[in-house]
């Protein structure tokens, strides 16, 4: 697997996780299975990343155990500051195009709809912003290669394509939100 | 330093109707651009952007704000002034029916100098001139039906610039084009620019707006974002040749 796209899939799993626990504290199971309905079951998670990704988290200090655990041994967890600050943080900035990460893209717009504080529409218009740029950025580039140039026309067409399709789908994504904003239900709390 | 603007847009809105059925069209959008700038706006239907592209024109006067061509003031003009200033300053691209059918390409381009007073020998001499200029000198004497679409849409765009005008106001020009011919539109609008003319762009096809300097989003009436390009992409393409 691709370096750069193993770290963004993991990243994501972590900010993925970090966003689920803002409500409110939870056990790992139940991380499990609300990332995978969160995420339209596109990413499908096994427990031991779960695990590793929490005892990750809490090392970090992102996350604590909260109290003792229970009857059957589950813990709970629950954010801490400096996690809250780091998933402000992560839902603050836009994700780079040149890494390619469309995973994580998809993964925290799931997760910006359905999480305390986050204005989804916000992260949709920064992203959009971030890849419109890159669009223009690739645009100029190619309007300095000779048509002649197949090889170069050709890859840099495939990026421009990529991206465009990109910057349709967050149209899209707006559209959506626009039209959901008069039926949605908030009981929002912040993030930080 | 900056150029004086050849379009500038101050705080200009629209509003429709009045009472119960007033419709905000646009709010208050300001907006400037120089010559040698190309300006796509974006958004959805009914987002406002022709609206924008309307009061820029002159061919619709806002409710409130001001819109300056060539560093005057539309509001303060007569009708007479403002038919005058449209043929003079403005040229006009629109998704189709840009050309007189009845009349050749050459003819289609002189069409607006002769209008404005010039004498027709003058006006075909700059029409050829445009069109060499172009690189479609062969369909100077052909209908527009036995041109292809895009060669229209070049011509179209070659009298919107023909004489002294410097702004192009261009609809949805690539609207009814294939993504191949659509793009060698774009490419002639952005040479244009880079000679010195100023265009404001409406499309909804991101990747067409991606050849201006600014892409503007405009969203419930409303510029809510504006990007330039970012810095250079590092592709290497030098390992594929």
């Amino acid at each position: 697997m691709d370096t750069a796209y193993a770290y963004s899939v993991l990243m994501s799993i972590k900010h993925g996780l970090l966003a689920l626990l803002a409500p409110g504290p939870k056990y790992g199971y139940q991380l499990k299975a609300e990332f995978e309905t969160a995420t339209g079951s596109a990413w499908p998670l096994n427990i031991g990343q779960v695990y590793s990704t929490l005892q990750r988290l809490e090392k970090g200090g992102q996350i604590e155990a909260d109290g003792v655990p229970d009857d059957d041994g589950r813990v709970v967890y629950a954010l801490t500051p400096s996690g809250r600050a780091e998933l402000a943080d992560w839902f603050g900035s836009p994700i780079a195009q040149e890494s390619r990460p469309r995973d994580e893209l998809a993964i925290k717009l799931a997760m910006a709809v359905s999480t305390p504080g986050v204005e989804a529409r916000e992260v949709v218009q920064a992203q959009r912003s971030q890849a419109m740029s890159s669009l223009q950025s690739l645009t100029r580039l190619k309007g300095t290669v000779p048509e002649e140039d197949l090889a170069r026309v050709m890859v840099i067409d495939s990026l421009i394509f990529a991206v465009e399709a990109e910057v349709s789908w967050l149209d899209r994504c707006e559209a959506r939100l626009r039209k959901a904003r008069t039926t949605q239900t908030p009981e929002k709390e912040a993030v930080q | 330093m900056t150029a004086n603007p050849v379009l500038e847009l101050r705080n200009a809105g629209k509003v429709y109707g009045a009472g119960a059925t007033l419709v905000t069209a646009l709010h208050g959008a300001s907006l400037s651009i120089a010559p040698g700038e190309l300006v796509a706006v974006r958004g959805a239907s009914g987002s406002g952007k022709s609206t924008l592209l309307h009061l820029a024109g002159g061919l619709d006067a806002p409710s409130t704000g001001d819109v300056l061509v060539e560093g005057r003031s539309l509001s303060g003009l007569s009708r007479k002034e403002l038919a005058r200033l449209r043929r003079r300053s403005v040229g006009y691209v629109f998704q189709d029916l840009n050309l007189v059918p009845s009349l050749t390409a050459a003819e289609n381009i002189a069409l607006p100098r002769e209008l404005d007073g010039a004498r027709a020998a003058e006006a075909r001499t700059e029409a050829l001139a445009a069109l060499e200029e172009i690189g479609l000198r062969e369909v100077a004497d052909r209908f527009p039906d036995e041109m292809s679409g895009g060669q229209q849409q070049r011509v179209a765009i070659a009298r919107a610039l023909v004489g002294p005008r410097r702004l192009v106001l261009a609809d949805e020009p690539t609207g009814a084009l294939d993504s191949e011919t659509g793009e060698g539109v774009l490419r002639m609008l952005r040479a244009r620019c880079n000679a010195g003319a100023a265009c404001l762009l409406v499309t909804h096809e991101p990747r067409h707006s991606a050849w201006a300097d600014r892409v503007v989003f405009i969203s419930d009436g409303a510029i809510v974002d504006e990007t330039t390009a970012s810095a250079p992409v590092a592709v290497d393409l030098g390992a594929l040749t």
